[in-house]
């Protein structure tokens, strides 16, 4: 700097920049503004002992109070999981009658089921539990293994022709294709069609209906209401899990499908499951 | 530090006509000699003020501090299911009780409407008496004043406490010092301490707060609470007028040549003598203003009144009341500062100086006698009445009585419903469809109620309730909790020959059969459109 510039007006000297005549004070930095830098520092060098902060070889200093990000996660689900304590204790210990039959309890259940089944069950029967060709929709009153809560919590546990499990729920309709004649499938189709209203071939119904008493009443019934036991359809109602009309049946008939749940109580637990059973059951077809 | 401050701290008094004292004040923020903004604070030291204004804001500190202080501790009967405090902000359960008013959350609009009535309120006070908020009722000016009581007391009046600061640390100043900001922050604390009583139960919040059990937010709130009351009633007073708070700019915008601004009258005062007598023998003019610097030095806002209007002028009018004593121990008319309209003020000015011809000669505005002349303008309460004061009293009058309107019908019973979307509707094993709703039943009173639930419209269609172990029908009676929503799961089912196309609409009406309050929701019903 060759030579101080002095402002007339305030007597101070300036920066000794000039941008179009117009030149900056070399004010000080408010003391305030200082001062407060001061102790960020003063604050900075504390943190970095009280806290996590220097980076060494393979981790980084632990810092005197202990602090860790993971901790402090792991504290948070602990106090979440203690502030559920109360109701999973309840939900262990009663059946899933009487949690749904508990208003507090059933909202909880609910809640922690709608969760588990988001996560577990979405796959096949969808984000609305409305299922699809193959794949029960749970929300209607058509229950091939029964509706009732503990029914539910039945097939939850231990699934459906699911091999490792020896308490699975089992049925296997026969391929018809190997027993009957094709002209006997199409007259049977007919018949179980019309049972539900649907109109076909009305000369095929009376066939149908000797063919059916004779290869289909056994598991299906003599009026074709099925039977939960056997896990086999009510062949009268509106709902088709593999779709309606004569077609379908028919190939039903033929060749069957026979779609498999897993058992969940190995992987879910029964706490879980029985959350599950309540919020399937509260979906509005619970029996 | 420059000469000026301390000429300012001499201590000097001259007897003017043996009746008053002349007061050797500067005022730190006049026009003058205003400082760059980069300076250093000069410190004022009011001088204490008495007359009909002082009277007035004393009593205007006694409302509102009582009103501050006591609210809280009112309480108001609203049966066993809601708090008895007479106005809470309840926010852990989203209520707000004020005395026989109760607002839900999503009824925030009603204080929306009030925030919006202050305005227009601060509108139409500021446009007729000016900025009579900044004078006598913002929190700044009441706690500053509180503050001053306390280092009057402690310290002594104006020229005691500014001979106590030049002078050295004596055992004696420490003592004053430390008492007076000992008080300071214990009437700090009571203030931050008074503002959570507001948010939960009082009685019951200050034993938790005394016996260290309340809430962390507590402690917190009062300590911030307490740091800034201290520093801004106690450290920073005027400069948070001046520098910190956008209202004196906004009020100024609400002023106009009819508004009431405090007025120094210099028509009548100028030119200002201090040897009134002697310069009235020399046979030059000589006007009201005695110089005494009275006006200067009660001043809490450190100017000087005569320099005409300005930012920091809060008009609390105390230059007011001690010129008026002045002038009549001097046998003077008052009013020599005096709240006065601008175009009053103009046109005296122009009386004066004979429409503008001239310098001001007092003597144009007096008649051979002594009096004032007739030609002087006067303020009249006409004025307050203008079209502009008609449109705020219109516009502030309307949303009140819209918000009274709409308070006096409001329904206290509610119904939302949100229709099932995934899935839309199941076909059940007889070919019915059912559609799911959440039903939300607002029972906004603080007392039980049974709320009946039903349908209208959608032939043939009847619901059932989840958890509500009944058959399906149209109608169901609903227990409802005080003062609380209550979620139902309803599930409304309408067989298939009955269904008439893929979107149909209905009602769910709730009606409470005690009061006959009801509220309606239109709802749709869905079906595929295979539906038989």
């Amino acid at each position: 700097m060759s030579s101080e510039h002095i402002d007339e007006v305030s007597g101070i000297s300036t920066t000794g920049h000039e941008w179009d005549g117009i030149r900056e004070l070399n004010n000080p930095l408010p003391r305030w503004w200082v001062t407060t830098f001061y102790i960020t520092i003063v604050w900075a060098i504390g943190y970095t002992i009280a806290y996590p902060a220097w980076p060494m070889l393979t981790s980084a200093t632990r810092g005197v109070l202990g602090y860790s990000s993971r901790n402090h996660v792991k504290n948070e689900l602990a106090a979440a999981e203690a502030a559920k304590a109360k109701y999973v204790a309840a939900v262990e210990s009663k059946t899933v009658s009487e949690i749904a039959a508990d208003d507090a309890l059933r909202e909880f259940a609910v809640a922690a089921g709608g969760a588990a089944f988001r996560v577990n069950c979405v796959q096949c029967h969808g984000s609305g539990a409305q299922g699809s060709k193959g794949f029960p929709n749970l929300n209607d009153d058509d229950w091939l293994w029964g509706g009732k809560a503990e029914q539910i919590q039945q097939t939850i546990t231990h699934g459906i022709r699911f091999a490792s499990d020896p308490d699975t729920r089992v049925s296997e309709m026969p391929a018809f294709g190997d027993i009957i004649t094709a002209d006997q499938i199409a007259q049977v189709s007919t018949y179980v069609a019309s049972l539900s209203g649907l109109v076909g071939d009305a000369s095929l119904i009376e066939p149908g209906a000797n063919v059916f008493a004779e290869n289909c009443a056994a598991c299906h019934g003599e009026n074709a209401k099925g039977n939960k036991e056997l896990g086999a359809p009510d062949l009268t109602d509106a709902i088709w899990l593999y779709g309606p009309g004569e077609t379908a049946i028919a190939a039903q008939v033929r060749a069957p499908k026979h779609g498999v749940m897993p058992a969940w109580i190995g992987r879910l637990g029964e706490t879980k499951v029985k959350e599950l059973a309540v919020y399937i059951h509260s979906l509005g077809g619970g029996e | 530090m420059n000469g000026n401050v301390i000429g300012c701290a001499r201590v000097e008094m001259h007897v003017l006509d043996k009746t008053v004292e002349r007061l050797e004040a500067e005022a730190v923020n006049s026009t003058k000699s205003r400082q760059p903004l980069y300076a250093p604070r000069k410190k004022i030291f009011p001088k204490r003020a008495s007359g009909s204004f002082r009277r007035f804001k004393w009593l205007v500190m006694v409302i509102t501090l009582g009103i501050y202080y006591l609210t809280p501790w009112l309480r108001w009967d609203r049966g066993p299911f809601a708090p008895d405090q007479a106005v809470l902000v309840d926010l852990a359960s989203r209520r707000f009780y004020f005395f026989f008013i109760e607002i839900w959350p999503q009824e925030f609009y009603y204080v929306a409407g009030l925030l919006v009535m202050a305005g227009i309120g601060l509108f139409l006070i500021t446009s007729t008496v000016g900025r009579a908020w900044c004078g006598y009722t913002c929190p700044q000016t009441v706690w500053v004043d509180l503050f001053l009581v306390v280092e009057r007391a402690i310290e002594g009046d104006r020229n005691a406490r500014m001979k106590l600061d030049a002078g050295p640390w004596t055992t004696r100043k420490l003592v004053l010092r430390v008492s007076k900001h000992a008080i300071w922050l214990v009437i700090a604390a009571a203030t931050g301490g008074a503002w959570i009583f507001y948010f939960a139960d009082a009685p019951t919040l200050i034993g938790e707060v005394f016996t260290g059990t309340a809430a962390p937010v507590a402690y917190i709130t009062i300590s911030v609470l307490t740091a800034t009351t201290y520093t801004f009633g106690g450290l920073m007073r005027e400069q948070v007028c001046t520098y910190m708070c956008p209202w004196p700019r906004i009020q100024a915008a609400m002023l106009d040549e009819n508004s009431l601004t405090v007025t120094y009258n210099d028509w009548r005062g100028e030119p200002r003598s201090r040897h009134a007598k002697k310069v009235q023998a020399a046979g030059q003019l000589v006007g009201d203003c005695v110089d005494c610097n009275a006006c200067v030095a009660v001043c809490p806002m450190g100017i000087d009144i005569r320099d005409g209007q300005q930012l920091e002028c809060i008009t609390c009018a105390l230059c007011i009341d001690t010129c008026d004593s002045v002038m009549h121990k001097l046998g003077k008319e008052r009013g020599l500062i005096s709240y006065t309209t601008l175009s009053d003020y103009n046109a005296n000015i122009a009386v004066a100086t004979a429409g503008g011809s001239g310098p001001v000669n007092p003597s144009l505005v007096r008649t051979a006698d002594g009096t004032f002349s007739d030609r002087l303008a006067h303020f009249h309460i006409r004025k307050t009445f203008r079209p502009r004061t008609f449109v705020y009293m219109g516009a502030w009058s309307a949303i009140g009585l819209a918000l009274l309107y709409s308070l006096l019908t409001r329904e206290r019973l509610e119904v939302n419903v949100l229709h099932d979307r995934n899935p839309q509707f199941v076909t059940l094993s007889d070919g019915s469809i059912r559609n799911g709703y959440t039903v939300k039943l607002l029972n906004m009173v603080p007392e039980p109620r049974t709320i009946v639930v039903a349908m209208q419209g959608l032939p043939g269609a009847e619901m059932s309730i989840v958890g509500i172990d009944l058959p399906a029908g149209r109608s169901f009676a609903i227990p409802a909790e005080p003062d609380r929503l209550k979620m139902l799961k309803v599930f409304v089912r309408q067989p298939a020959n009955q269904v008439e196309g893929i979107v149909q609409t209905f009602k769910f009406r709730v009606e409470d059969k005690a009061s006959f309050e009801s509220d309606e929701y239109t709802a749709t019903f869905n079906a595929p459109e295979t539906a038989r």
